[in-house]
């Protein structure tokens, strides 16, 4: 069960390096804030995954809280930001 | 218990998958927000289940129990906060005035919206 968990969680790595194209070299702010926003949440899954490998998920779960809290506030703030009209 | 966890996962990988395949491949920024939107919450939400399952599969103690329903509220917050974060771009992209998909040398799409439409 060990390697179903690192098979995975190398799996989404590969998942994240795809999805940092979107966020390097998309053609305006707003795919870069989807390409980042699209990599915290596959890094959340994986920190879960990382703390079933460690076997300390009571410490993790509370790690990956905060991740959620801080993935979702960013995003709010970056489209809050660029909302006025000739922003980008 | 753990095949009905190591099913949830998968799931969650293949719709992470499908995501990645939207981010890459389509056009402009709004058919973007409909791959990511979607099956980014329900991958996150896949995940966040089986990894709760296969916790609850080393014996149903009050640690365990308290973990597992911790992970499920992560997983509720989610849902709710997603599709709001997707909602806000979606305006704020919407409000900068980004044009829609240029084909042709026009929009696919009435551009911009007739007055009473928008809002």
């Amino acid at each position: 069960m060990e390697h179903f968990f690192l098979a995975i969680s190398l799996f989404m790595g590969l998942l994240i390096l795809l999805s940092l194209y979107r966020g390097i070299f998309g053609p305006t702010v707003f795919d870069r804030i989807i390409g980042m926003g699209f990599v915290g949440s596959k890094a959340l899954s994986m920190l879960l995954l990382i703390g079933v490998l460690y076997h300390r998920i009571d410490m993790f779960v509370d790690i990956a809280l905060a991740y959620s809290l801080l993935v979702f506030i960013s995003t709010l703030v970056f489209s809050k930001h660029f909302q006025k009209r000739g922003a980008i | 218990m753990k095949i009905v966890a190591s099913f949830c996962i998968i799931a969650g990988i293949f719709f992470f998958f499908t995501g990645v395949i939207g981010i890459l491949r389509f056009p402009d920024f709004f058919s973007r927000m409909h791959a990511t939107g979607k099956g980014d919450t329900l991958g996150t939400v896949l995940v966040l289940t089986g990894v709760a399952l296969y916790n609850l599969d080393g014996g149903c103690t009050v640690a365990n129990v308290l973990v597992s329903i911790k992970l499920m509220l992560i997983g509720v917050f989610w849902v709710i906060a997603n599709p709001t974060a997707t909602h806000a771009l979606l305006r704020a992209a919407f409000d900068s005035g980004l044009m829609p998909w240029i084909k042709h040398g026009e929009p696919v799409i009435d551009w911009p919206p007739r007055p009473g439409e928008e809002e």
